[in-house]
């Protein structure tokens, strides 16, 4: 604000008002629905999964494998030489342990989330995913080894979720 | 000089920030618009552009957000464009803003941000869950939380950082906000209120994070020739910048914005800052997050990394310090409602460099100022330049 202003306009609601519907509001719900193609790079990466292997993609140029794998390198701008599997181990990046749902509700049994850079990867290639067979998430470390747990073949769709977790490679 | 024309600010305006405000947003857009025309001595008429900033359509539920917002925004039969970079979006409207008169094309352009996050309801965080990639990410519940926490963690990990040095960026920008008429959540609060307050996805607690909101905010840019006949005292825009990385978020090291720097560099070059901790005098700097301010002020190498918090514990980014940070009371303060609080930043530094700042104004009559914000998926910067 300026000192110069001396009102400032909003008219506040408050969240009780609101929820008791003591103020003029409409509701609506959407329902819209998608389907996603999955492209060229991920639909090898998510087949790949449902095989219990994790594809990247390479970039001689650049020298660079990565993953999730991609059907050009965005940094060369060139397409990709081509698809290599690489380990499910690797290390953990960061890590936390979240208290709270998608949607803002609180949960009692933290949700374990990292960034695991994974072996066979060029440096620093990462991917998203949940850590599990952890009792206590204070006794995860930066930089612990960790390894996929995979579900059985045959309840795997091909999807990302095909890995359930991963859990530490060494007990503790 | 950069562009075909120099540009000024000359006016500016903003609505309460709140939880949720009664006003639609169109109805906020305007009152924060009509506010800054008035504040310039303008009227509609004279405005020849319009660009408009708001983030997630999914917010106000409204697919079109542009066009919704169109007519409280003063775009009524003019050149009118939304632009949308996520978090960066106030801060990035301006640069718009800036182009559209430094390209000779027009002489005035009204900059306006509305963010109206209570119409998701009962909460918007569903509503971030759809910004992450539905093939590789989303099938996991990926949330903003939890991504921004793996951020600070790391951060954090990497330069041997404590959850203490952190809480006081919100200590003090909750502390700035008692000064700001429009702000939601100014508050005397200590290092250990934060530290004892709700864990929500470690490390990030309650008040490390600034609340849902909203609002709108809006800034009136003119040629130096329209600024000259209209104003005595314009503040210029010397230097913009604006930067994207690669939307693989877990294929860089996240303990630093190396954007942010890319886009601080852009703006720094046009301006002709060398040295920026020392030409800079005031920044309005993008902090969702407590941690975010110190991360940022590392990516504007307003701090060497990994010094931003002994800055901040040495006092050096409190208003009455060397390098003032966030006087406003930021996001953590007077509220995120989020393309409106990127141009927030922009009136502050407004404010602050024509010396209305008020209780809020820092000592050392300010020449230069800047205000940055934070975008898209942990990947944007953008940065405007000011000076008086």
């Amino acid at each position: 604000m300026s000192e110069k202003i001396k009102h400032f306009p909003g008219e506040q609601l408050k969240n009780i008002d609101v929820k008791e519907g003591r103020v003029p509001a409409v509701r609506h719900r959407p329902d819209v629905k998608y389907l996603w193609s999955t492209g060229i790079a991920m639909s090898r990466f998510l087949e790949g999964l449902k095989k219990g292997k994790i594809v990247g993609s390479t970039c001689k140029k650049c020298d660079r494998i990565m993953v999730p794998p991609r059907a050009f390198c965005e940094q060369c701008f060139k397409p990709v030489d081509g698809y290599v599997n690489i380990k499910d181990t690797g290390t953990i990046n960061t890590y936390s342990a979240s208290y709270v749902a998608g949607d803002a509700s609180r949960i009692k049994e933290p949700i374990l989330v990292a960034i695991i850079d994974l072996d066979g990867a060029s440096e620093g290639m990462g991917i998203f995913h949940l850590l599990g067979e952890i009792d206590d998430w204070k006794k995860i470390k930066f930089g612990m080894k960790v390894k996929a747990v995979w579900k059985p073949p045959e309840e795997r769709t091909g999807a990302i979720t095909d890995i359930r977790y991963f859990r530490p490679l060494q007990e503790g | 000089m950069f562009g075909k024309k120099r540009v000024a600010v000359i006016g500016a305006g903003m609505t309460l920030f709140r939880r949720t405000l009664k006003e639609t947003g169109k109805e906020l857009a305007w009152e924060a618009s009509k506010m800054a025309l008035d504040q310039a001595g303008l009227e509609l008429k004279d405005i020849d552009s319009v660009v408009m900033g708001t983030a997630p359509d999914a917010f106000d539920g409204v697919h079109m957000k542009g066009e919704y917002l169109a007519d409280g925004s003063g775009a009524y039969r003019k050149p009118y464009s939304r632009v949308f970079v996520g978090g960066g979006t106030g801060v990035f409207a301006v640069d718009a803003g800036w182009w559209h008169i430094a390209s000779g094309q027009f002489d005035t352009c009204l900059v306006v941000g509305e963010e109206k996050m209570s119409s998701c309801y009962p909460h918007p965080a569903y509503a971030f869950t759809t910004i992450f990639d539905p093939i590789y990410a989303r099938p996991l519940g990926v949330t903003l939380i939890w991504i921004f926490a793996l951020e600070m963690h790391r951060y954090m990990h990497v330069h041997g950082i404590k959850k203490e040095d952190i809480a006081l960026v919100s200590v003090k920008n909750k502390r700035n906000a008692l000064d700001h008429p429009c702000a939601q959540l100014g508050a005397n609060i200590t290092v250990e209120d934060v530290l004892n307050s709700e864990m929500l996805c470690y490390p990030v607690q309650r008040l490390d994070i600034s609340p849902t909101s909203d609002g709108a905010a809006a800034l009136v840019l003119a040629s130096e020739d329209v600024a000259k006949k209209v104003t005595d005292n314009p503040v210029w825009i010397d230097g913009v910048g604006w930067c994207i990385d690669s939307t693989f978020w877990t294929n860089r090291d996240l303990y630093y914005p190396r954007y942010v720097q890319c886009a601080a560099q852009m703006a720094y070059k046009m301006a002709g800052i060398k040295n920026p901790p020392k030409e800079i005098d005031v920044a309005e700097v993008y902090d969702p997050f407590d941690y975010k301010e110190l991360h940022h002020m590392e990516g504007l190498m307003l701090a060497r990394k990994g010094q931003a918090p002994r800055l901040t514990a040495e006092g050096v980014t409190q208003r009455d310090g060397d390098l003032p940070i966030n006087p406003s009371g930021g996001l953590l303060g007077v509220g995120n409602p989020i393309a409106a609080a990127g141009i927030m930043k922009c009136c502050e530094i407004f404010w602050q460099l024509r010396g209305e700042a008020g209780k809020r104004q820092v000592k050392g009559d300010p020449r230069t100022g800047l205000a940055q914000a934070w975008g898209d998926l942990m990947q944007y910067g953008s940065v405007v330049i000011m000076r008086s």
